[in-house]
């Protein structure tokens, strides 16, 4: 944001008093959808941290062993058990995903329909690539006995704690690949470059809406970099 | 209105480079962070290892790919400082993990 009205603002935490204390607009420069989104994306947060901190909590005051996540998410290849393979290939799906959808907001912004349009198509697959192996993983859990109560590999809680917090991440990861569709479409017709109205609203169509789109498959991507380091690694 | 908007837009986007080298980063963060587990790292250093990989990845994403250090302050710091409120919260919950863990273990086990 280096729009010329902005750069003679000042910057810093001194901007920041000015900001809200200017009796208008408190936060410069950002389209007010773009606000909500990350005060959503903020509630979101603060979801997934209870949930994270609720597994916490419960892997850390059980008196059974915890199941080796190692173990429990490694896949045989060629007979030979290699620790948390799918997981990995799963979390270099998603920073794909991220990455493309990085690169879709700038070509967007650049007012390059066509760039914008194939890379939102591509995080999109990225991201039902994703979805279709949590499904695998899932159904391999629940074929070999990882159940909401019970599991054979230890503490109870570690079944509701892997359904819930994962189950909540990939539901998230669906939603965001139903809008990536939605929106590719959105970009390949030119909704953005004419202005059309929108379907819910009757403001114009903008650029600045993929880049809050993408705002939320990033928190995606997010909330995945603490589930895999929290949930599969510790 | 209009007009100050696409000015806007042009101006804020950035060289491609950035976002590649970001890109580059996340992969070799996620490559070394399934490397603790690959090489099967135990106790302090294998959590030192986790949380640090972590929080720089979750920050070049934040920074970066979402843009936050781009934006004013009004906004970064409104993002920011609830998350504080959060780390209150786990510091409570691992006192209680505790004290649940040290009741269990108590009465789970001594008056069978």
């Amino acid at each position: 944001m280096s729009d010329n009205t902005l750069n003679n603002l000042p910057g810093g935490f001194k901007g920041m008093s000015s900001d809200f204390g200017s009796d208008q607009t408190a936060f410069k420069g950002v389209q007010w959808g773009k606000v909500m989104m990350w005060i959503f994306l903020l509630s979101d947060t603060f979801v997934f941290s209870c949930f994270l901190i609720s597994y916490m909590k419960g892997r850390a005051s059980t008196v059974v062993d915890w199941p080796n996540p190692s173990e429990v998410f490694a896949l045989h290849v060629g007979g030979v058990p290699v620790p948390l393979l799918l997981i990995a290939i799963m979390t270099f799906v998603l920073i794909t995903s991220s990455g493309t959808m990085a690169l879709a907001v700038k070509y967007g912004y650049e007012r390059n329909r066509k760039m914008c349009g194939w890379l939102i198509v591509a995080t999109a697959l990225g991201g039902l690539t994703f979805v279709g192996m949590q499904v695998f993983e899932w159904s391999k859990l629940i074929h070999e006995g990882v159940r909401p109560w019970e599991n054979p590999f230890g503490a109870k809680q570690f079944g509701s704690f892997f359904f819930m917090i994962t189950g909540f991440h990939g539901t998230h990861v669906s939603i965001g690949v139903i809008f990536l569709f939605i929106f590719a479409r959105k970009v390949f017709r030119g909704d953005f470059d004419t202005g059309k109205r929108g379907f819910f609203t009757t403001m114009k169509s903008d650029y600045v809406a993929i880049e809050i789109l993408g705002l939320y498959w990033h928190f995606v991507d997010l909330v995945w970099v603490f589930i895999f380091a929290f949930f599969y690694l510790w | 209105m209009e007009e100050t908007q696409k000015k806007e837009q042009t101006a804020s986007t950035h060289k491609i480079g950035i976002y590649l080298w970001i890109w580059g980063l996340l992969f070799v963060l996620s490559f070394f962070s399934y490397m603790v587990d690959w090489f099967a790292f135990q106790g302090l250093l294998r959590w030192t290892l986790i949380l640090i990989f972590m929080f720089l990845k979750a920050g070049l994403i934040m920074a970066f790919f979402m843009h936050l250090f781009w934006e004013r302050y009004a906004l970064v710091n409104v993002l920011l400082w609830p998350m504080t409120a959060i780390a209150c919260f786990i510091g409570l919950m691992v006192a209680e993990g505790k004290y649940t863990v040290f009741t269990r273990l108590l009465y789970f086990f001594t008056e069978g």
